[in-house]
């Protein structure tokens, strides 16, 4: 037999309203390392979990600029320095001129922001993570509201926390076990 | 006067949508869909072989000659990147206006955008002639030590649709990833479990992550609504900067968008008609979807109408003889037949959709959407063909006639379109599962605070 480690608590509410409700009383309880699970987006979590604003507006507004300078540039580097040509006389830098294929850049520049900024913020790809240990956890695809703890939060405690999530409505608590080849193969 | 028809019919749940959706990819493909995908193949393997003869032969094989350089190709090209066109406004513009009903149409409308631009993308890539050196539209180092011409509009052109089709595929991706991981989480083989654990990145559906996942949404849809209008607008100027007479016009770029819509939401209408036909999705892609899309497809008929009344005004207005001359040329010359299917395709038949009894019925709008998309595909005929047939000297004019080569890739993009199309609903979720589910009553969190006082089942109030 191999030896298991508890690595966090997975608790399931009947619907978007418990799980609102379960988020606001985890934050009030002073947990960090929690998350809540559910299919879709749910209207309001961020404010009852005390979740700040994304950053990615800022990162994408930044690379959009930068995009949009690195085009100008790339433009008027061909076209006017490394091999200038006088075409139906137009000016070597024909910023109007520029301005679609810029713009383009631009674009493109916000879009990846956008994509592999929230790819990193979310810490994705990530195929392996503690939640994926229950069973009944393929269920917050479909039509299961999950909350779940880390052991890694400071105030974990296997016991105690266990008996909080099922004071504040959860059902099915259960815990996140880890066994010790898993475990080998994460420190690997 | 709200409406308040829900927009998801019947006693829905979270899981039965899952269930429904998911059963679509997971059931054995319906008989027809074998029998379609089949005849699609074969179209796209016409237009391959075609494309192959053509690197060989070279362009001649067409029916271009001079003064009609640009033949079928270019008009395929902007039949196809205008078809796509609704994909992106249902996907992001609807989705910045808050319009809750795109919801169960913006998966495959955003399909097929992207197999649309596609289909677009093929024609200008092989018109160039020479297909062997096409890199010489990207500014890559090549050994004459030239860069591309960035003040021409066809070079914009590249980059325009180029990044439009980039831009459609990562918010077609980024939309998929919840669902994928439906997939993954209900995957039976093992190979299933592979493909959409990795394609779905191990997505866990925290709230964590749907707060980034919300935000690059809505960047994306930002980022999104200036392209989609900035593409067509960018192949307009193909047209408008040049000096061809019916060509050099400034009310190009809005009118070509809005031809686009046009002509996108008729093909949304064609695919959507069929495919909840063959699933059975009535209750999700229901009657009020079809009536906003009609008169979405009333609305933006009526302004390409109003461009065509505007394009004879400024002609006479203009009082320049060569523009007058070319839109008499388009309505009463040679060419006349193809103008009139136009006008009647686009500016006469969408008036039905005036009556609701015509916007609410299924066989009358597949007819019209159908009419709708041979108009549009007639109007860039009219305008690449009979303004360039008939310039400014009489001995230079000529009638363009078509050759097998032309008709036979026209076809055969269709093939190609319509594969992918029926590769997508066959292994992917057609309609976006965690979208649909989030505009269930259900899905609201106050759904639930007055539970004692609501009968079960009941609305929310």
């Amino acid at each position: 037999m191999s030896k298991q480690k508890v690595v966090g608590l997975l608790a399931e509410f009947p619907h978007p309203g418990a799980l609102l409700k379960a988020a606001e009383k985890m934050r009030e309880a002073g947990f960090q390392d929690y998350d809540c699970h559910s299919p879709f987006p749910i209207h309001g979590m961020d404010q009852a979990m005390g979740e700040k604003r994304s950053p990615l507006g800022w990162m994408v507004g930044i690379l959009a600029f930068i995009g949009f300078t690195a085009g100008m540039t790339l433009e008027w580097w061909t076209s006017a320095v490394d091999y200038p040509l006088v075409i139906s006389g137009k000016p070597f830098f024909s910023y109007p001129a520029y301005g679609p294929v810029a713009f383009a850049f631009m674009v493109i520049f916000g879009a990846f922001t956008a994509v592999l900024g929230m790819s990193v913020l979310n810490k994705l790809p990530r195929f392996h993570h503690p939640v994926f240990y229950s069973d009944r956890f393929a269920k917050a695809s479909d039509d299961g509201f999950f909350v779940s703890v880390e052991n890694t939060d400071p105030q974990f405690d296997t016991e105690k926390t266990r008996v909080f999530l099922e004071e504040i409505g959860g059902q099915h608590v259960e815990l996140l076990l880890e066994t010790d080849e898993e475990q080998a193969l994460e420190n690997e | 006067m709200l409406d308040n028809t829900p927009l998801v019919l019947g006693n829905e749940t979270f899981s039965s949508i899952t269930d429904h959706i998911s059963s679509i990819t997971e059931r054995k493909a319906p008989k027809q869909w074998y029998l379609l995908l089949a005849l699609a193949s074969s179209l796209a393997l016409v237009l391959f072989g075609m494309i192959g003869y053509l690197f060989w032969e070279g362009t001649g094989i067409w029916g271009i000659q001079n003064p009609v350089g640009w033949g079928w190709a270019i008009v395929n090209f902007v039949f196809w990147v205008g078809i796509g066109h609704a994909g992106t406004l249902i996907s992001a513009i609807l989705f910045l206006l808050r319009q809750k009903w795109r919801t169960s149409i913006n998966r495959f409308a955003e399909a097929m955008t992207l197999f649309a631009v596609l289909a677009a993308g093929i024609f200008p890539a092989i018109h160039v002639g020479r297909v062997w050196v096409v890199y010489y539209m990207f500014p890559l180092p090549n050994q004459m030590q030239m860069w591309p011409n960035f003040r021409s509009p066809l070079l914009w052109d590249v980059f325009a649709v180029g990044t439009y089709f980039t831009v459609s595929l990562l918010f077609w991706f980024t939309g998929l990833v919840p669902d994928l991981a439906t997939y993954r989480d209900r995957a039976k083989t093992k190979i299933k479990k592979m493909v959409f654990g990795i394609l779905s990145l191990g997505w866990r559906g925290g709230n964590r992550q749907w707060k980034h996942y919300e935000m690059t949404y809505l960047l994306l849809a930002g980022l999104s609504t200036p392209l989609v209008l900035s593409v067509h607008s960018v192949v307009s100027t193909d047209f408008a900067t040049s000096v061809i007479p019916g060509w050099h016009t400034t009310i190009f770029p809005p009118y070509f968008v809005a031809g686009a819509i046009f002509s996108g939401f008729a093909m949304v209408m064609t695919l959507a008609i069929i495919a909840r036909k063959i699933y059975g999705l009535e209750h999700l892609i229901t009657m009020k979807h079809l009536d906003n899309m009609n008169k979405i497809i009333l609305l933006t008929g009526m302004i390409v109408g109003f461009s065509y009344g505007m394009e004879f005004f400024i002609a006479w207005y203009s009082g320049n003889p060569y523009e007058q001359f070319a839109f008499v040329n388009r309505a009463f010359g040679p060419y006349a037949w193809a103008y009139w299917i136009m006008v009647s395709c686009n500016v006469l038949i969408p008036q039905l959709f005036w009556s609701r009894k015509i916007r609410r019925s299924i066989p009358a709008m597949f007819i019209i959407s159908i009419f709708v998309n041979i108009g549009m595909w007639f109007e860039r005929f009219v305008i690449v063909v009979t303004s360039l047939s008939r310039d400014f000297l009489p001995s230079a004019w000529d009638y363009f006639t078509p050759t097998i080569y032309d008709i036979g890739m026209f076809i055969g993009s269709f093939g190609l379109f319509f594969t992918l199309f029926l590769l997508f609903v066959r292994f992917l979720p057609m309609i976006s599962m965690s979208e649909v589910k989030g505009v269930l009553p259900q899905a609201d969190p106050h759904y639930y605070d007055h539970e004692h006082d609501t009968r079960k089942g009941g609305q929310h109030v």
